[in-house]
Formats: structure tokens, sequence, C-alpha cells
């Protein structure tokens, strides 16, 4: 048992620091901090950056980029990363299809692929959740059918996220509708620029488009995009979800933003002691979900999920939206003017302040919802 | 960064685990030895002092082991784990690390010397009636004639105090302060009784009582009371998260094997997902009990005050979310005193409230919390 860091990871954090703060844009880390939606341009020239130093995807396999670092390392290169205000590479890009991928896609798929991945230069979209397939992910209805050399799909997608933005999308579709719904699936690559896809936004609550319908009808897709085995989607989604787990407790940035929120309303929290109270309870809370994170990478073992990550995923999304929901409280009456534009006399944080928390109401869901997360903890961990 | 025992340590908990958890492997062997004063098994407490465990964190010149935190958690850690009576927070990590801190090098080699060697339990006289929590005394004061020290008033409840050979007595100093003195047990007024979880508990009253000063005469030591409080709680922290490992797999037993309605609880979702909730509480707590017991390795007073609050915020909270739901999901058999985890709840409630409950910790950590930016654990 020992708390400081060895002098190896001490001077990892250091130079991770230095980096985040020195080489990416102050323009994008003040519009993470400052809780302004960032453009796609912005994103791709932060991951570009990050790609060029071997950042991007450093828990990839070696051999396609990544670093071989230890849970720990990454752990810290995340959480500097998020302190910093730097946006965390594409999801969709660094922690699921790159590394489902590099386990199970073809050899001229990795070429092919891989790098642009990395890069962002391929913006890839999940094509995952269906209308009537959220949490019951194996109940998905968009089919793809042989046909020549080609695979002809048609259905619907939903939950889209920046769907908008995206240059392809990987997508579970149904193979085989004649056995156990689990055993007839399979991944797909798919070009959005393919005839018969179409993309149509939905609306938010928060205002914002952020997810999106997408549509195929008699989509072409040539046989060599097929991941993996055929009919082995759901083995490859179990794998994609449990990474996609790990990654989703966003401590870093979620003490950043209680920081951020005392720094912006500190005569109010000094002047209030119920005030006082609740940030200090979330500080403990955020403490021991951090410890908590530190304790699974420090035992997490063969590239296995730890099983206690359901714990990071559950708790980090209630205190990611158990912050917002106290910025709301801080900005009081200002939280209002959402709609209200750079000449409102409010400060930007508090016209932002409600849109987030509502937005923000999506990490209990996605991800595999606290419910499902409960289930896993019940099921898998006691037993029951 | 390491969360993990190294092999002496991993050899260390077996060994606890044996013989502790041995003795109490059954709850109505505890509930034995609870039912009669003093309130624990003699005989294994000679055990554990013959394994060296009470003088675990003692220096060897003062007859103990000059074992770290990390042991001493361990200890704790197994003992609540069978929720064992016996006084090794009380005597062994409060009273005795106070000698250790204040006393004379000739008062430690006989007090910590016979208390490692278990001939002698020590209990720390400190709360008074109507105070609640902080390392100063005031009900009981010191008087000095011509070096000559006598103490009176009332402290109240005194762990083990009945029991005790040796008393650790704080008080208030003549000219301010707090300092701490050595009285005889027998040389006080004692009425013993059992709290609510079987562990025993006095009023004693002193009137004009000769007390010895533990270490220089007249000295304010209330940094140094402070300080042992913070330890402490630390290790209530680790006695208590092995009650609620405990007290959660005694649960999800129960869903598993109590049929109603024709079938097994665990059957119910309502049910599971409130222990995997239990569970979430555990880990967090897991997490925070490891850290806060590293800090006390580091040394720092100021850094593990701050320590001390938060583990003992994050455990008042778990333990009263899993002890609360641990008696729920067990039903009316959870509320007997023959079945295990009521006794469970009972004790992580009183760990809960030896030296300042959640809400006294938090108002704590309010009080200072716009003086930092994020917390760093690992700064």
């Amino acid at each position: 048992m020992q708390l400081e860091l060895s002098e190896e990871d001490q001077a990892f954090r250091q130079e991770m620091r230095d980096f985040f703060t020195t080489q990416v844009s102050e323009e994008i880390r003040t519009a993470v901090t400052e809780g302004r939606e960032l453009t796609k341009d912005q994103l791709v020239e932060s991951m570009r950056t990050l790609n060029e130093a071997g950042l991007a995807v450093p828990h990839w396999p070696e051999e396609y980029g990544g670093r071989g670092w230890s849970d720990l390392k990454r752990h810290l290169w995340f959480e500097e990363m998020q302190r910093a205000g730097v946006p965390t590479p594409l999801a969709f890009n660094a922690s699921m299809i790159g590394p489902v991928l590099a386990q199970f896609g073809s050899e001229e798929q990795k070429l092919e692929f891989l790098p642009k991945t990395a890069n962002l230069d391929i913006w890839w979209a999940q094509g995952f959740s269906e209308p009537d397939a959220g949490s019951d992910l194996a109940s998905v209805r968009t089919t793809a059918v042989l046909d020549g050399d080609d695979w002809v799909v048609n259905g619907q997608k939903t939950w889209t996220t920046l769907g908008q933005h995206a240059d392809w999308i990987f997508t579970l579709v149904r193979t085989d509708p004649e056995v156990k719904k689990q055993a007839g699936i399979s991944l797909l690559l798919i070009d959005m620029a393919t005839p018969g896809v179409e993309v149509r936004p939905i609306e938010l609550i928060d205002g914002g488009h952020e997810v999106n319908e997408v549509w195929f009808e008699d989509v072409r897709v040539p046989g060599d995009h097929l991941v993996g085995e055929l009919n082995s989607g759901w083995t490859i989604a179990k794998f994609l979800l449990g990474n996609e787990r790990v990654g989703v407790a966003p401590v870093g940035a979620t003490k950043r933003s209680l920081a951020y929120a005392k720094e912006l309303a500190a005569d109010l929290i000094a002047d209030d002691p119920l005030l006082r109270a609740r940030v200090a309870e979330l500080e403990n809370e955020l403490l021991a979900l951090e410890l908590t994170a530190l304790r699974v990478a420090a035992h997490s073992a063969g590239g296995e999920p730890h099983p206690a990550s359901s714990v990071l995923k559950l708790k980090g999304s209630v205190l990611q939206q158990a912050v917002s929901e106290l910025v709301v409280d801080l900005a009081g009456p200002g939280s209002l003017a959402s709609g209200a534009g750079d000449d409102s006399d409010l400060d930007g944080w508090a016209r932002r302040a409600t849109p987030t928390y509502l937005n923000l109401r999506k990490a209990s869901i996605y991800g595999g919802s606290n419910e499902v997360q409960r289930q896993i903890i019940s099921r898998t961990i006691l037993g029951l | 960064m390491d969360f993990t025992y190294d092999d002496e340590q991993v050899a260390l908990r077996d060994a606890v685990k044996g013989l502790v958890g041995k003795a109490y492997a059954d709850f109505e062997t505890r509930r034995n030895a609870v039912a009669e004063d003093p309130g624990f098994d003699e005989t294994l407490w000679s055990r554990m002092a013959e394994m060296g465990l009470l003088g675990l964190p003692f220096a060897e010149a003062d007859g103990g082991v000059g074992a770290g935190p990390v042991e001493i958690g361990i200890v704790c850690r197994e003992l609540g784990r069978v929720v064992a009576p016996e006084p090794y927070l009380a005597s062994v990590v409060l009273a005795g690390g106070l000698v250790a801190a204040c006393g004379t090098p000739e008062q430690r080699w006989p007090v910590l010397g016979a208390l490692s060697a278990g001939d002698s339990v020590l209990a720390f006289a400190h709360d008074e009636p109507g105070r609640r929590w902080g390392p100063t005394a005031t009900a009981v004061s010191a008087i000095d004639s011509d070096g000559s020290w006598t103490l009176s008033g009332v402290k109240e409840p005194v762990l083990h105090g009945a029991h005790a050979d040796v008393l650790v007595v704080s008080a208030a100093l003549p000219d301010g302060g707090t300092g701490l003195f050595l009285v005889s047990g027998d040389d006080a007024e004692r009425t013993g009784y059992a709290a609510y979880d079987g562990t025993r508990a006095a009023r004693i009253s002193f009137d004009g009582t000769t007390a010895t000063p533990l270490g220089a005469a007249g000295q304010d030591v209330t940094a140094s009371i402070a300080t042992v409080q913070d330890i402490t709680r630390v290790m209530a922290a680790n006695q208590a998260l092995g009650a609620m490992q405990t007290a959660l797999s005694n649960t999800t037993d129960y869903l598993k094997s109590r049929k109603q309605f024709g079938v097994t609880l665990n059957t119910f979702q309502a049910l599971t997902f409130r222990a995997a909730d239990m569970y979430v509480s555990q880990e967090l707590t897991h997490s925070m009990v490891e850290w806060a017991t590293m800090v006390v390795a580091q040394g720092d007073a100021e850094a593990l005050a701050d320590a001390a609050s938060r583990v003992a915020l994050q455990v008042s909270r778990s333990g009263r979310h899993i002890g609360q739901e641990a008696i729920q999901l067990h039903g009316g058999i959870g509320m007997t005193a023959e079945y295990a985890v009521g006794t469970y709840v009972a004790h992580l409630t009183m760990l809960d409230h030896l030296f300042g409950d959640g809400g006294f910790q938090l108002s704590r950590l309010a009080a200072s919390v716009t003086e930092h930016g994020a917390l760093d654990p690992l700064a």
C-alpha cells in the first residue's frame, strides 16, 4: 500500500499536464471549461493534435498506435486531459470501433480504417439503438440480406449521437432472423454517403442537435465490410460495450465543473452554509469515485474490464448530473436566460447552466442505463 | 501508487481472520461473549496478545511491535467483519495511541508493555455529558497542589471504562488547555453498562482522585489528542468497512435463500437493485478507507485531519445506507437479536457516533470548502 505515485508516474503525469495545457488550442480548452458546444472542426483539430503526439489512442494494441501503458498511466492520461479542458478523443472512434477493429477486423479492414480512425479522418457514428432496441440491444430489427457480393440493408437506427457529422457508421444488423435473437446479429461498416442512407435530426430537451435517426433503404454495402464472423455481432457488441463503460466515469471533467462553479459563484457559496455543505458533500463523493477509479485501474488484469467498472458508470453519471444540477441552482433566475445572446447582462455560465443540466440527463441512460448497471452488479458481482 | 497488500500484510490478514474469524464464526458465540462482563472473550484477547496484535502500533522500545497503520487497519477490518466485541479500538488504538504520543519513555514502557502483553486493558476517559465531539475537556478539571495532581468531575460514556486497569483521562488544566492523566481504574468510581451493540461503556466520576500527568505536567496536549482521535477515526472506518462487507454478504445470501410467494427473493428486481446500490456504497467506502489509511501512514497531521473527516463522512453515509437496507431486505428476522444483521447495524451506528457523525464531519468540511479548488488525492 502506497499513496504516492512512483517517480516515473509523477513525471508522466507532469508530461501529460504540460502537453495538454500548452499544445491543444487554448480557445478549444476555454470553450470546454465554459461548457460551450464545440464545432466539428474544433473536435477534429483537437483529436489530430493528440494523435500527432501519439496521445489519441494509447489504449489500442501497440501495432495500431497504442502505447502499452499501464492502466494507471491511462487513467492519469485521461484525468489530465479532462482537467486541462481538452476534449476527450471521439469515443465512437477511440473507445468503440477502433478497439473492435483491432480485435475482430480483417487485415484489410485494419489497414484501411485504423489510421483514419485514430486521426479522425473518418468520423464514426454508432448504429446500435433502434426504437425497440435500447437497453434490450439484442432486439435489433434492421436487416442485412446478402445479394450477390453485397449486403442490402433496410431499417432504422436512433439516438445516433453526432450522426450529422459522421462519415461512416458501425451498425448492428440482423443477418439471421431464424435463430435466437442474440445469435443472428452481425456488425457492418456502412459509408454514410451510400445512396439510401438518410439522417434526420431529433430535437432534444436542451434545444441542441446532438442525436439523429438514421434510415437505411435498400443500402448496398460491400460484403467485405462485415466485421468478424457472420452472426458474431452480439459478441462484438458486448466487447465494445464493456470498453465503453470503463471510459464513461468522467471524474476529471466533473471535478473541473465543480471547481469552476465554486470559482464563479464564490461569494454566493461563501455566504450560504447549505450551499457550502452541498459542495462539500459532492467533493467527498467525487473523491470516493476517483479513488475507486484508481483502485480499479490498479487491479485491472488482462485487458478485461474490472467488474466494479459498473460502479464507476453508475456513480459517475449520478455525480455528473448532480454537479450540473448544483450549477443551475447557483445560477438561480439567471438560469432561465438560455435563449439570450451574447449581449445579455447575465454571465455565460449561468445562461448555459440549464441546457447542460438537461443534456446530462442522458448520462444515466446511454452506455447501458443505470438500471442495466444495477443488473450487472447484482447478477455478475453479487450473484443474485 | 498501490492499493494492494504486500505478502506480509496478506499473511497478517489471514492470521487475524484465522484467529478472530474462527472465534466468532458462529454469531451465537459472539452473543454469549457480550452477555456477561467484561463483554468480550478474555481468552481471545490473550491470544491476540500472543500473536502480537495488541502491541502492533507501539515501538519495540515500548514493548510493542512497531507496525504501521495498514497493519492496524487490517486487524480492525477483520474485527469488524465479525463484530468482535474486543476493546481493540478503544484500548489499543485510542488509549494506547495517546500514551504512545504523549507519555514519557518511563511511562510508555510499563503501560504499553502490559497492554501489548494482554495483561492490562486501557480506556480513554474523555467524553463528557452534554458535550459533543472534540479534543478538549471541560467537565473534568485537574488541580495541581505542589506537584500532586487530582481530578474532579464526570466522564461518560467511557468505552470499556468499568473494566479498564488504567484510565487515560483528559482534563481541563488550571492554566487553560487540556491535559492527559493516568489514573488507576480502581481509584475512580465506576458504573459499567452495555451499549446497544453489546460494547461496554461506563460512567466514571472523579472526586479529588489522585492522577499522574501523562508526559510533562500541565502541558496542553489538545493537538495530540486531536491527531490520535483522527487516527482512531480512520481505524474505526476500517472496522466499519468490515462490518458493512458482512452486512451486505449476509443480505445477498439471504436474498438467494429466502422464499416468498414460492420463489427466492432474488427473483424480485426491486430487491436486487437495492442490493446493487449497497454494493456501490461499499466499494466507494472501501476506496476511501484504503486511501485514508495510507494518509495516516504519511504522517502529516493536517492531511490526516482532512482525510479523517472525509472517510468518516463516507462511512457515516454508507454505514447507514447499508445497515438500514440490510435490515429492510431481511424483513422481520432482521429485527431479532438472535440474528446477526441487526447487531451489525447497531455496531455501525456505534462507530458512527464515537468521533463525529456524518453531519458533524460535513459541517467541518463545508467550513473550508471555498479554500481550495478541485481535490486531488494524489497531490
